[in-house]
């Protein structure tokens, strides 16, 4: 069943995207049927990984493993573990709710937009599932054209000059990580297997790689994952695309394509060059802490609501990095479960401020004010997005940053508190920044006059919000439902970062 | 003299379709473009069917100084393939441009010639004749427009510097003939291989003029001037053919020439790469970074098909089969992708002057959704964005440039890859992001239909057939 629901959950979208290519353009209502439809089908699919998933195993599980070019063998090897079940499971959530959050606002090209749509959501789980270089590299690359395009034709006043600097600066990462991937290959090679991208066996080859040779491959591929995280200072490109996004764009921005970044840098940099990522630690900590602080600061003085919430995103991945490079078990875990906070409480957010924009189409926080008054519902629901965003406990953003700093505290590799105690000032100012910007627009006094009568939630944005809402009190009070899954595979990759720095006799 | 008749029936067939029976058709039939449209078309597909069909009988003829089945084979089938879409997109455009006369058809079959002599030959001469053959019919096809000015300069220059390509390569041959004694590629490779050559300095500056007169053909730097020029002033249709088969065929005699050239055991063998990979990392530069300032569309395609012999030089610079395998399979797609490129470009432009500059192409994708859509494939994989044809080219050359030590050259590809994209996505803006300013022009694709249609489904799913056209790749080195 395991494989079946895998399969399911990555081509059902691809046929979607096909089947919605046979509708006339002008059945608008159709298509976006079709393409939700599509969407909710395969969040029902991936939830049969579940039951099927044994959580007690850090192995690859429904592995799948078709070959493709066979002199240079790669080939089709799909599979998932702990970690990149909750992603799987996270882009299915996310996917019909952005398409329902594109329902109105979306009027121009609608075919497009949700073929679009759909070949995204396509490539995204493929790079989750990928246990191949060269297709993981495929269906990365693959990202790039929707997403561009979703950017670039339904996007905000300044939306070309955000598509062109986010497909560039993801290209020049990914174009290193390529040749990385055929050195990879050709190690590989040498050792005596032959050339391959099969992830599996790579992984035993990497370690066995020199460090001066080493380190240049871990950071070919971490370039391109610190682009995409973004790790300051690459981070620039990612305020542009999230302003000139659609609404729809910047949920599955912040929900998604970030966490392909951090995702990578687990599923490679850590697994396949553990001596690189524990000397390199400190260094890239370093620059995920300035992250934290310089996203919290840059995000203080912003005006415009949706700019606010993108600079929390770089604050807010800088913990995750923090997290995967104090390579501990609970700094791992912390950053996995993080992800997916990151995912739900941003994606929200970003949901809450195309709430905001569709009503007065400004995003401008002086523009509001007292806004509770006249929407009651969307206040609440907006209130538990900004407190899981903050970190407060009994939401889930609470979880994932105690467990990051936790983990960057006692991290043998870091070897200081130093890190951890300046992160969680990173903390303080999310508290500021967020609680600040809700009293500007939702408290106070409602004087603007076109803010007088603003409609509160339809039917449909109450119902895209309110399963996040339930997915983040649920992390936040039992965050083990989810943190077992991952649990087995991020202490399978732990234990072998700790096995390469201290031998076989640490812990 | 024993001749293998049946190994050589694609080149025999089509040399007598074309000075036989073609010449003959043309001196009774006057001005039925129909006709001999038809004819040409037939021969064509009978010389790919027959060099299919002859493949796997591989050897040499004519006492050596022609190559049969293999690798030569498969290029005639790209030719021949290349030279219909080429037809067929140039039909409807000499029509629209009311210049549609029955030679340009035996012109182009006459290059399709002589590029099946240059991939088949094992001897300088043979390789000569080919050369001549091709450019000469490009020549004329240049100036096919010959009341616009445009065209007839492009095609006076390009026959000029052409002419001074082959003052290049007969220099070269000579003296390759004086230090080695011979004119055949096997009998020169023996005596490079085993560094016999009395004359080794005479070698060396042979082997560098061979190099500067393929250089030209393929318009690598620094002899690439002429190619935007030309590339722009000719027929859009001529360019699409010209800048795509004529390098194929120049790579396929390249791959030939330089097996002979660069043996492994050869001592000249690690200088020859090393000059050739400095070519090829400024040719990508060049060809790139200068497309980027370029407004006119079919100038900066013209820069992008600079770009790319740069790239495909990192399968001559690797030296080894699978190099050479990565050029057979890059061109090939590259072919398709930048003929489907340049007919998007005549489909849209009038007269070879009008409606070719970047601002024409605001808002395509309102007016004309299929061929923006179709555009944009072929850019995506020009680019060598996945899961293009483009892509799966460029990952081949890059993994045997590594692989033969060239690991600076391929970070040097990997970063003009990314200024390439640029532009590309920059003609992606104009047609997707941007609202149109000129007016509707009615546009009508008729025949180069058939050849957009071909081009856009090959550079879509080649990739998935890499492995069964590299495993037939990998049975002719």
């Amino acid at each position: 069943m395991g494989v079946v629901a895998l399969l399911a959950a990555l081509f059902a979208p691809l046929v979607g995207a096909i089947a919605l290519l046979f509708i006339d353009r002008e059945q608008t209502k159709a298509i976006k049927v079709v393409a939700l439809v599509t969407t909710v089908g395969t969040f029902v699919a991936s939830l049969f990984l579940l039951p099927a998933f044994d959580a007690s195993t850090a192995s690859m599980q429904f592995v799948i493993d078709l070959p493709w070019i066979t002199s240079l063998d790669a080939g089709f090897r799909i599979g998932i573990d702990g970690t990149s079940i909750l992603l799987v499971l996270l882009t299915t959530l996310i996917m019909p709710i952005a398409l329902l959050t594109s329902w109105t606002p979306i009027t121009k090209s609608v075919k497009e937009y949700y073929v679009l749509m759909l070949v995204l959501q396509f490539g995204m789980t493929g790079v989750f599932m990928a246990l191949d270089t060269f297709l993981f590299y495929v269906f990365w690359e693959l990202i790039l054209i929707p997403m561009y395009f979703i950017i670039g034709i339904w996007g905000g006043k300044d939306r070309i000059y955000a598509a062109i600097k986010f497909f560039l600066y993801t290209l020049v990462g990914s174009l290193l990580m390529l040749v990385a991937i055929i050195w990879l290959g050709l190690a590989a090679k040498a050792a005596g297997i032959g050339f391959t991208a099969d992830l599996m066996k790579l992984r035993m080859i990497g370690p066995s790689i020199p460090m001066d040779v080493q380190m240049w491959l871990f950071f070919a591929f971490g370039l391109s994952f610190f682009i995409k995280v973004p790790l300051f200072p690459l981070h620039t490109w990612l305020p542009d695309a999230h302003v000139q996004a659609p609404t729809a764009g910047s949920v599955i921005l912040a929900g998604v394509l970030l966490k392909l970044g951090t995702y990578g840098l687990i599923r490679f940099n850590l697994e396949l060059f553990p001596q690189s990522s524990a000397e390199f630690a400190e260094p890239i900590c370093a620059f995920a802490v300035i992250g934290i602080i310089y996203g919290a600061l840059v995000a203080m003085v912003q005006t415009d609501i949706k700019k606010l919430v993108a600079y929390s995103s770089v604050s807010h991945l800088g913990f995750v990095v923090l997290g995967i490079f104090s390579l501990t078990v609970e700094g791992v875990q912390g950053a996995v479960i993080q992800m997916v906070n990151h995912g739900l409480s941003t994606g929200m957010l970003f949901l809450c401020v195309g709430v905001l924009y569709e009503r007065r189409h400004t995003r401008e926080i002086s523009q509001y004010g007292g806004i509770t008054s006249v929407m009651p519902k969307f206040a609440v629901l907006f209130a538990i997005a900004m407190f899981a965003s903050v970190g407060l406990p009994g939401l889930n953003g609470f979880v994932g940053e105690f467990l990051t700093l936790l983990g960057a505290f006692r991290s043998p590799f870091l070897g200081s508190w130093t890190y951890a105690v300046i992160s969680a000032s990173g903390v303080i100012f999310a508290a500021v920044y967020l609680l600040w910007m809700y009293q500007r627009v939702m408290f106070g006094t409602n004087d603007n006059p076109a803010n007088k009568h603003l409609r509160d939630l339809s039917r449909i944005e109450y119902w895209q919000l309110v399963p996040l809402a339930a997915l983040i009190i649920w992390i936040g009070v039992a965050p083990r439902t989810f943190m077992d899954l991952s649990e087995q595979s991020v202490r399978a990759v732990v234990s072998k970062v700790e096995h390469f720095k201290f031998g076989n006799h640490a812990h | 003299m024993h001749i293998d008749l049946f190994g050589s029936l694609p080149l025999i067939v089509i040399w007598l379709a074309l000075g036989a029976v073609g010449i003959a058709i043309q001196a009774f039939v006057r001005d039925n473009t129909r006709l001999v449209f038809g004819y040409y078309a037939g021969t064509l597909v009978l010389t790919a069917v027959l060099a299919l069909i002859t493949a796997s009988h591989k050897g040499q003829t004519f006492e050596g100084m022609i190559t049969v089945g293999g690798f030569a084979n498969y290029f005639d089938v790209l030719f021949c393939g290349a030279g219909l879409m080429a037809m067929f997109a140039a039909r409807p455009y000499l029509q629209r441009e009311g210049a549609e006369l029955d030679e340009y058809y035996t012109l182009l079959v006459s290059a399709v010639t002589g590029m099946m002599l240059m991939a088949h030959a094992n001897n300088l001469l043979v390789l000569f004749i080919g050369i001549e053959l091709m450019s000469i019919s490009f020549y004329v096809m240049a100036g096919f427009l010959r009341t616009n000015i445009r065209s007839v300069e492009a095609a006076l220059k390009y026959f000029l510097l052409g002419a001074f390509a082959t003052g290049f390569l007969v220099y070269g041959m000579s003296l390759v003939y004086g230090a080695t004694g011979s004119l055949q590629y096997d009998a020169i490779a023996k005596v490079i291989a085993a560094n016999a050559s009395p004359f080794p300095m005479l070698l060396a500056i042979g082997g560098v003029f061979l190099a500067v007169a393929m250089s030209f053909k393929i318009a690598a730097f620094p002899f690439h001037q002429w190619a935007p020029d030309v590339y722009e002033g000719s027929p859009t249709v001529v360019t699409a053919f010209m800048s795509t088969a004529g390098k194929a065929a120049a790579f396929s005699a390249f791959i030939a020439l330089f097996t002979a050239l660069m043996p492994s055991s050869s001592v000249m063998t690690p200088q020859f790469q090393q000059m050739l990979a400095v070519v090829s990392a400024i040719t990508m530069l060049i060809g790139n970074i200068t497309a980027i300032s370029q407004q006119n569309v079919k100038r900066m395609l013209a820069y992008s098909s600079v770009a790319h012999a740069g790239y495909l030089l990192m399968g001559i610079v690797a030296n080894s089969a699978d190099g050479h395998s990565a050029i057979v399979f890059y061109v090939t797609s590259y072919v398709f992708m930048q003929l489907g490129a340049f007919v998007v470009v005549g489909v849209l432009e009038r007269g070879n002057e009008h409606y070719l500059q970047l601002s024409d192409y605001a808002g395509l994708a309102k007016r004309e959704p299929v061929l923006a859509f179709v555009m944009s494939v072929f850019m995506f994989s020009l680019a060598g964005i996945p899961p293009f044809a483009g892509f799966f080219g460029k990952y081949l050359l890059f993994v045997s440039a590594i692989e033969s030590g060239h690991t600076w050259l391929t970070i040097v590809a990997v970063f003009s890859s990314v200024v390439s994209a640029y532009f590309y996505l920059g003609l992606i803006v104009k047609m997707y992001f941007t609202e149109s300013s000129t007016e509707h022009l009615p546009t009508s694709t008729g025949l180069a239909g058939v050849t957009l249609a071909v081009t856009t489904a090959a550079s879509i799913v080649m990739g998935l057939f890499t492995s069964q056209l590299l495993s037939v790749f990998g049975t002719w080195w």
